[in-house]
Parts: structure tokens; C-alpha cells; sequence
């Protein structure tokens, strides 16, 4: 397997573990929060550096230099393939605007050091492909919202009780698995619980409630950090798609169709905005998963550029919303709140996120959307409608939620909600990457595209041509054939 | 320099001068740097004069040369070549788009001329001028299209930017919520546009105008699909058409698009956005061919909505709605010109109107004062009811008034079929969540419901 230049990975996970200690040592929360902030950045850059040290080795797997769990007990835990690296780099960015969007006012309520633990076991599972970590780091990262939320005295139950089940499927599931375990010859009732565990973590209807609960009793800043990066789809991909035969994908794909449209139909009626937010990411995450279990190379490009374009863009239209309640307390949507004139910068994040989040033109969400209605054309008409339609009524719901929170009413304020300069950049970022994404989005689809051949060519599902194309690349053609080995001998239980 | 090189540096500049004049006035306003309204008024002007020219001289070249097709190819903006997926970046340049993109520019000049003296110190100038270059640029983009994505991308722009026009003075609700109407009523439309899209890419295997409707230069190509998927194609086009155009049962929004600034944004609505759909329809005016029940359906749209239209527009209270309404009368009439297959006239009909209505539409308000001017002058009412004497009216008669009044009680129809039941269901689904996360939780599991605006706020804690 290729060799990263430098330990990105194990930096990644190690510098916000390391952070957070020091933060539980500060006593002052400003200090902690520019601490938090500074780790953050630390780690995106790492992130980044891995993203871009993965791109120069052409190469579909890599593990880092001077591996420590390699060294020690010969094993590959930390790798990063096509699929998760550009999503390290995205995780890190939402922890380091989370908190870089913090406003002093909201410091004490926000726990920067358990923020900066679930980053470290975020990007952790981000790096790791063995499913038995992945389990374990998933059933980890449930603790620290746990923690706030018992802090906060507020009801846990609900939240428990799915989070449980998720990680009981899970661990079932996993034990379950076969050693011969393929899409050739799936094991039904394993794929089966592994699939009810990791669409319980995505929010699957009628299984979703702990999300909405989260986003009423949890701060929205961690709310937003544990839904965002979108675990419960990276738990698919890796613990569902090698062994799940094609019909059994499609069928989960109807089933998040039906989350998709039931939710985008819920965002609509909201009255409170965490709520209505809650509602509009679990549509959008919905559809990522559409594409995923589609299994066809269009879909599964399409899934993979809506699950970075939705990260991005969802991630901006939450910070966007947090930023204006940070100044304002909860919003209602059953009136209008008029903000526009006080914070033009926040009204216009809000609307280009929430409308990249949709797929608009010009916008980074644009191509990847137009790819998965595509996908979902090709494998079922009738979905591909579906999905336009649940867009459609996301589209509403956003511009709904922006005309009642900017407009509408003109709001006399006695304090100055002008952006601070971290809003600012944060909303600079986002705009950078949104529009960029839109106008130059050739090589984000060709990297996706290549990342869904490989995952396809794993389950075997592509074709002679397209296997072909992946084999074309002579430099890199060792590296390529060792993830579907790597793979079969990690769903051993 | 040959002629093809000209051509498509002329074609460059009239696809790219509003993009740029998009970028000039909105990167200013994302960093934080206010332009002053001059500085705003002049890019806007050099913006529109510019790609005004280069379509003028592009349209000059076609008649020396003679040529009746000028496409402009940019490249594929993706591609995925294994999957035969592109994203094909191509302006065409023929007898119906050149005119068009023309028209767009000439208009739009024209209102940002206005819009410059009448927004002059409104708080929403810069935001005003942005919406503008989104708007010209999503018609232009619209016009220009020479596949059925670019088109699409251009379609969307401008729904955007009309809706946030319609809700320009969003001080007050009313505005913001004739803007939600109207963004409904787009996606509605756009949903259908883009499943059409994916119909047409999947029967033809590309988007590009010259594949779907044939080779030969508009209005002479023909269809490459059978009479039954353009019948479908056709009939999800003719919906977006008449969501865009304002046509049955969508006219709704017209009356409420009035809300924008008077004249401006009232000129994209009566001159400009209304023929979009029927411009679509133009485009893809080969299908009709192929199919007698798409094109009877055409007509039959078009006829509805030109007498809706009449009757409507006869009975408005304000001069705004009357010329709305009677902007959907010549849209429906336009619509039957398509249908009937007569292409050329549909097209001199609409810039013909588009110019009128651009005129009615910017003279009305100073015809009003005009009109008060007269009456202070004189000291009396210049009409009554001794001109126009009260008759008795049959039952029909009135029947005929109050559905007209009403404006045939679409609105009102469609807020109890489908927007009641929609939001019933899901208000029934969340009680019942509500009501699983309470036995959940083994108490009340929403306080946010309890909540006011505004509770904790941090002028509070100021």
C-alpha cells in the first residue's frame, strides 16, 4: 500500500485529543475558545495536507508514514482510500467554523473540549477502514452529545434508546458477517442488521426521531457537528456496500427516498428553526443515500459529489442560522423576524448555502444533484421524479425559512448584530468554496467518479469496460487492486 | 481573424458581460466595500451596452453572411466521457435566440435606466442592481441556451432573482409572501423542466437542441423522438412553460409579482419572465410536429389562459394587475400562435408586445399622476358614473365579474386541494412524532413550542 509523505492522519486524530486536554486545563473560556480554534486550524491543516499528499501518489489507498499501529502490531489501521480523503479535510473544516463562529457570549455553554474529542474520534473514523473500529469509534462518538445533554438536564431517553439500538445493530450485525462474506454471497441477516444500525444513525424514517430530539436539547453547535459529517453514511459505505447485494441496496435506496420526501415535506411546516433545520439536512443526507445504494457508477459519482456539496453547504447554512440565534434566541418560523438590514452577510450565507444545498446552478451542489437524478433515472424512473421533487420542496422550504428569519417585518435592535470578523471569513470561506465548486467542478466529479469505480469494483459490480478503465493508470495499478483483498479480510468478525 | 473567430469572441462577450457585471456588483458587496449608486448605475449601463453591441453585431454578421446558425462552443463543463455524461457548454446563435437576447438587453437596459432615477436612495439599491445582473444574465444565458441544461441553468436564474424582485420591498409581508408564492409556483415548474430534461437526454442519449430537434437551423429542425415521448416531453415542458409564462392554472402569481418596484421589476414580469415559457416553447417547437395531441394541448393552454386573461384584466382595480392580466392574454394568444405552428408570427408577437408592455408598464405610474394632476386642475372627476351609467346585469353576468374578480378562483382552488392538504398531512405526521418522542422522553419532548422569539436574546444580556 502507498505511503503518505508525512503521519496526516495519525496528526489528525492525535492534535485535538492533545487539544482538548489542554482546554479542560483553562479555566478562562475565551482562552479555551481560542485554543479550540487554534487546534482546529492546526488539524484542518493536516487534514488538508493529507488530502493533498493522497492526490499526489495517484494512488486508490494509502496508510501513513511511520505508522504506529503498523509498526506494533502489523496492522493497517489508519488509511485513507479516494472515498474518505477529501472528507477528512471537510470534517475539519466544520469543526474549525463551528467553533470559529462561537460568539463569546455562547462560550460557556458551548464544551469546546468534548467538541475537540468528538473531532479527533470523527476524523478517526474517517481514517479507518477496519469495521470493527469503525464501530467502536462510532459507538464513542455518541458520548460526548450524551454528556451535554445530561449536563444540560434535559431528557436522554430518546436519545439513548435509538443511539443504542444503532450501536447493538451494529455490533450484531459485524458478528454476524461471514469470512466469505461478498455481494456474490451476502449474508442476508447481518446485511440486514448492519444496514437497520447504520440507516438509524442517518436518521431513516420512521426511525429519525433522536435527531430532531438532538437538535431541541443539544446546543446547536453540537448538534451540527454530530450530524453534518454524515457518519451513519460513511457506516454504509463501509460496512454495508461490500457486502450487500444490488437489490438489497435498492431497496434501502427506496427507503430513503421515502425519508427524503417525508422530511423535505416536514421542513416545510416547521415553526421552530433548529427544527425545520433538522428536517432539511435529514432530507439532503436522504438523498446522499439514494445515490449510494444505487450502486451504479452515475448514482454513486452523483451520492458521493451531494454528500461533499451538502457537507459544505448544509454545514454554512447551520453556522449561518447559529450565528443569527446566537444574536436573537431561538427563532420561531411562524412570524417574521425582518434581520436583513442587521445582518445582510448572515442573510446572504444563508440563502447561497441553503440554495447550493438544493443543487442551484452555479452553486457546488448543482452537477452532483443533476448526476444522482441521473442515477436514480437509470435504475428506476419513478425515483429520479422522487427526488426531483423532494429537491423541489427543499427549495421551498429554504427560500420559506430565509423570507421569515430576514424579512417581513423591520426589526428595531438596541446592540449592533453586525458579523464579527471570524463570521466574516467563515462566510468568505464558504462562498469560496461554494462558487468555486460550481463554476470549476470537473475535477471534484472525475475524483468522485474514480472514488465510485473503485467502491463498485470492490463489490464487483462493474462491468469488463469500466473495470478496465480503472486498471488503465500502469502506475498505480498495484495500489489499486489491494483495497477489494484488504476489504474481504476485514469483514472477517 | 477569420469570421468564425469573430463570431465567437462577439458570442463570448454577450454570454460573459453579464456575468461580469454579476461579479463587479456582488463581489464588492460580499467583502463589505459599498459601491456608490453611480458607480452602480455606470457598471450596469457599460454591462448591458456591451453585450447589447455584441449581439447587434453578431446578428449584422449573420445577415452578410447570411448564415442562420452561429453556435458558440465552450467545452464540456463536465464530462465523464466513460458514462457518456457532459455537461455540454453551447450557445447558439439563430433566428429565434439573437432576437431575443436583443430583446433582453434592449428591456433591460431600459429599466435599469429607470431604476437608476427610481430607486434613487432606497435603502435596497446595491440589492436591487444585484438581482438585475442575475436576472439579465439568466436571460441571456436562457436565450442564448444550445442545450436543454443551459437552458435550465439560465431558467433557474432568472426564477431566483424574479422572486427575490417580487419580495424587494421585504420590509412588509406582503411582498415576502407574493415572493414564497411565486417561488413555489417556479419550482413547481422548474421540477418539470428538469424531469423533461432528463426525459429528453435519456430518448436521445444528449442535450443539445441540435440532437433533440434535429439539424436544420430554427424553426426548420425536426424532431428526433417519436410521437409519444415528445407527447410526454411535450407536456412536461408545456407545464413549465405555463409556470413560467404565468399560464392556467399557475396565473396566480402574475397579480403578485406586481409587489416588485413599479416600473422596474413590474417590466420583467409583464415583458420580460412572462414570455419564457413560450419562449421555451419556441425552442422546442419541433416537438410539436411529431405530436397533434401535444400541439392540441398547446392551443387548448393558450386559449384558456388568453380568455382567462381578457376577462381578468377587465375587472382589476389597479392599473398594475389590469396589465398584468392583459400581458397573460397575449401570452395565451403567442401560445396558440405556437401551436398552430406559427412560429415566426409567435415570435414577432412577443418582442411586439414586450416592447408595448414595457411602455405601458413604465408609463403607468406617471400616467396616474397625470390623471390626479387633471382632476386637482379641473376640481371634478374626470370619469363617472354619468360616462359610464350602471346597466343591469344578468346572472351570468355577474357570476362572469365575481370569477373574474376573484381571478377565476385559482388561487383559492389550489390552497384547498393541494396546499391545505399538504400541510395537513404533515402537521397530522408531526403531532404524531410529537407525540412518540413524549412517550419517548416520558414528558413533554418539544419546549422549543413553548418558546418565544427572541427569549434569550443577547440584547437581553446587553
Amino acid at each position: 500500500m502507498s505511503e503518505l509523505h508525512l503521519p496526516w492522519l495519525q496528526l489528525s486524530v492525535l492534535l485535538p485529543l492533545v487539544g482538548a486536554v489542554g482546554v479542560w486545563w483553562l479555566k478562562d473560556r475565551d482562552r479555551a475558545r481560542t485554543m479550540s480554534t487554534i487546534v482546529c486550524g492546526a488539524t484542518l491543516v493536516c487534514a488538508i495536507g493529507e488530502w493533498l499528499d493522497f492526490a499526489t501518489l495517484g494512488s486508490f489507498a494509502a496508510h501513513d508514514r511511520w505508522d504506529l499501529f503498523q509498526l506494533l502490531f502489523h496492522v493497517d489501521v489508519y488509511v485513507v482510500d479516494e472515498l474518505s480523503a477529501p472528507l477528512l479535510p471537510l470534517g475539519a473544516l466544520a469543526y474549525l467554523a463551528t467553533v470559529m463562529t462561537t460568539l463569546r457570549t455562547k462560550s460557556s455553554r458551548f464544551a469546546f473540549g468534548w467538541t475537540l474529542v468528538s473531532e479527533s474520534l470523527l476524523l478517526a473514523t474517517l481514517s479507518c477502514r477496519n469495521p470493527w473500529l469503525i464501530i467502536a469509534l462510532l459507538a464513542a462518538a455518541t458520548i460526548p452529545p450524551l454528556l451535554e445533554l445530561r449536563q444540560r438536564k434535559q431528557s436522554t431517553r430518546v436519545y439513548v434508546s435509538h443511539m443504542g439500538l444503532f450501536i447493538a445493530l451494529l455490533v450484531a450485525g459485524q458478528l454476524l458477517v461471514g469470512v466469505d462474506a461478498s455481494p456474490a454471497n451476502p449474508p442476508i441477516l447481518a446485511g440486514c442488521l448492519l444496514t437497520a444500525g447504520a440507516l438509524i444513525r442517518s436518521g431513516i424514517f420512521p426511525l429519525h426521531c433522536w435527531m430532531t430530539d438532538l437538535f431541541e436539547k443539544a446546543t446547536l453547535g453540537t448538534a451540527l457537528l454530530f450530524v453534518t459529517p454524515m457518519a451513519g453514511a460513511y457506516a454504509v459505505m463501509r460496512l454495508v456496500l461490500p457486502v450487500a447485494p444490488s437489490w438489497a441496496l435498492q431497496s434501502i435506496a427506496i427507503l430513503s427516498l421515502a425519508t427524503a420526501i417525508y422530511a423535505a415535506g416536514m421542513a416545510l411546516v416547521q415553526r421552530d428553526s433548529r427544527r425545520f433545520f433538522c428536517y432539511l439536512f435529514l432530507s439532503h443526507s436522504s438523498l446522499v443515500l439514494v445515490g449510494l445504494e444505487m450502486a451504479t457508477p452515475i448514482g454513486l459519482t452523483g451520492a458521493l459529489c451531494v454528500w461533499l456539496s451538502v457537507g459544505i453547504s448544509l454545514l454554512g447554512f447551520g453556522l449561518a442560522l447559529r450565528s443569527v440565534e446566537a444574536r436573537t434566541g431561538r427563532l420561531s418560523l411562524d412570524s417574521f423576524h425582518g434581520l436583513y438590514e442587521h445582518t445582510p452577510f448572515l442573510a446572504a450565507m444563508f440563502l447561497l448555502t441553503g440554495l447550493a444545498s438544493i443543487g442551484f446552478p452555479g452553486t457546488v451542489g448543482f452537477i452532483g444533484t443533476e448526476l444522482l437524478v441521473e442515477g436514480a433515472v437509470a435504475v428506476y424512473p419513478l425515483v429520479g421524479l422522487a427526488v426531483v421533487v423532494a429537491a423541489a420542496m427543499n427549495g421551498v422550504a429554504v427560500v420559506k425559512a430565509y423570507f421569515h428569519i430576514f424579512t417581513g417585518t423591520r426589526h428595531i435592535a438596541t446592540v449592533s448584530m453586525r458579523c464579527r470578523p471570524a463570521e466574516r471569513i467563515t462566510i468568505l470561506v464558504e462562498v469560496v468554496l461554494i462558487i468555486g465548486g460550481g463554476l470549476v467542478p470537473q475535477p471534484g466529479v472525475e475524483s468522485r467518479y474514480h472514488a465510485s469505480l473503485a467502491l463498485l469494483e470492490q463489490r464487483g459490480d462493474l462491468g469488463d469496460e469500466h473495470a478496465k478503465d480503472i486498471y488503465d493508470d500502469n502506475a498505480t495499478t498495484l495500489d489499486r487492486t489491494e483495497p477489494a483483498a484488504t476489504d474481504k479480510n476485514q469483514n472477517k468478525p | 481573424m477569420t469570421l468564425e473567430t469573430v463570431l465567437q469572441f462577439l458570442g463570448l462577450i454577450v454570454v460573459a458581460s453579464p456575468a461580469v457585471l454579476l461579479a463587479a456588483l456582488g463581489l464588492p458587496l460580499l467583502t463589505g466595500i459599498a459601491l456608490s449608486e453611480d458607480a452602480q448605475a455606470r457598471l450596469t449601463k457599460a454591462g448591458v451596452v456591451v453585450g447589447l453591441v455584441a449581439a447587434i453585431l453578431i446578428l449584422g454578421l449573420m445577415l452578410v453572411t447570411g448564415s442562420r446558425h452561429v453556435p458558440i462552443e465552450l467545452g464540456h463543463w463536465v464530462s465523464i466521457e466513460q458514462e457518456h455524461f457532459h455537461f455540454h457548454l453551447k450557445f447558439v446563435f439563430d433566428r429565434l435566440s439573437v432576437p431575443f437576447a436583443i430583446l433582453s438587453f434592449v428591456l433591460c437596459g431600459t429599466v435599469g435606466a429607470f431604476a437608476t432615477v427610481y430607486l434613487h436612495r432606497e435603502q435596497g439599491y446595491a440589492r436591487f442592481f444585484l438581482l438585475y445582473a442575475l436576472f439579465l444574465l439568466g436571460m441571456v444565458v436562457s436565450s442564448l441556451a444550445g442545450t436543454i441544461e443551459t437552458l435550465f441553468f439560465g431558467w433557474e436564474l432568472v426564477g431566483l432573482s424574479s422572486t427575490l424582485l417580487v419580495a424587494y420591498f421585504h420590509e412588509r409581508p406582503g411582498p415576502v409572501r407574493n415572493g414564497l408564492r411565486v417561488w413555489t409556483t417556479y419550482r413547481l415548474a422548474d421540477a418539470a423542466f428538469l424531469v423533461a430534461a432528463l426525459t429528453m437526454h435519456h430518448l436521445t442519449g444528449a442535450g443539445d437542441f441540435a440532437g433533440l430537434m434535429g439539424s436544420g437551423p430554427w424553426p426548420e429542425g425536426v424532431a428526433a423522438i417519436d410521437s409519444w415521448s415528445a407527447l410526454a416531453v411535450g407536456l412536461l415542458l408545456l407545464l413549465a412553460a405555463a409556470g413560467k409564462s404565468g399560464m392556467i392554472p399557475f396565473s396566480g402569481w402574475l397579480p403578485r409579482a406586481m409587489e416588485g418596484p413599479t416600473p422596474s421589476s413590474a417590466v420583467f414580469y409583464g415583458a420580460l419572465s412572462v414570455h419564457l415559457g413560450t419562449f421555451l416553447l419556441l425552442r422546442v417547437s419541433p416537438l410539436l410536429d411529431v405530436s397533434l395531441p401535444l400541439r392540441i394541448a398547446v392551443i387548448t393552454l393558450g386559449l384558456v389562459s388568453a380568455v382567462f386573461g381578457t376577462l381578468a384584466s377587465r375587472v382589476q382595480s389597479d392599473v398594475k394587475n389590469a396589465l398584468a392580466f392583459a400581458s397573460l392574454t397575449q401570452v395565451g394568444i403567442i401560445t396558440i400562435e405556437i401551436g398552430l405552428g406559427l412560429r415566426y408570427i409567435a415570435l414577432i408577437h412577443m418582442i411586439g408586445h414586450a416592447c408595448l408592455r414595457t411602455l405601458q408598464l413604465l408609463r403607468a405610474p406617471s400616467v396616474l399622476r397625470d390623471h390626479q394632476m387633471l382632476e386637482d386642475a379641473v376640481g371634478a372627476h374626470l370619469t363617472g358614473d354619468a360616462v359610464n351609467p350602471s346597466r343591469p346585469a344578468t346572472a351570468f353576468q355577474l357570476w362572469l365579474y365575481r370569477f373574474a374578480l376573484h381571478r377565476g378562483y385559482l388561487d383559492a382552488t389550489l390552497d384547498r386541494w393541494i396546499v391545505r392538504p399538504f400541510i395537513g398531512f404533515f402537521q397530522w405526521c408531526e403531532a404524531m412524532e410529537r407525540r412518540w418522542t413524549n412517550f419517548l422522553s416520558g414528558g413533554e419532548s418539544l419546549p422549543s413550542d413553548r418558546l418565544k422569539p427572541y427569549d434569550d436574546t443577547l440584547e437581553d444580556v446587553a
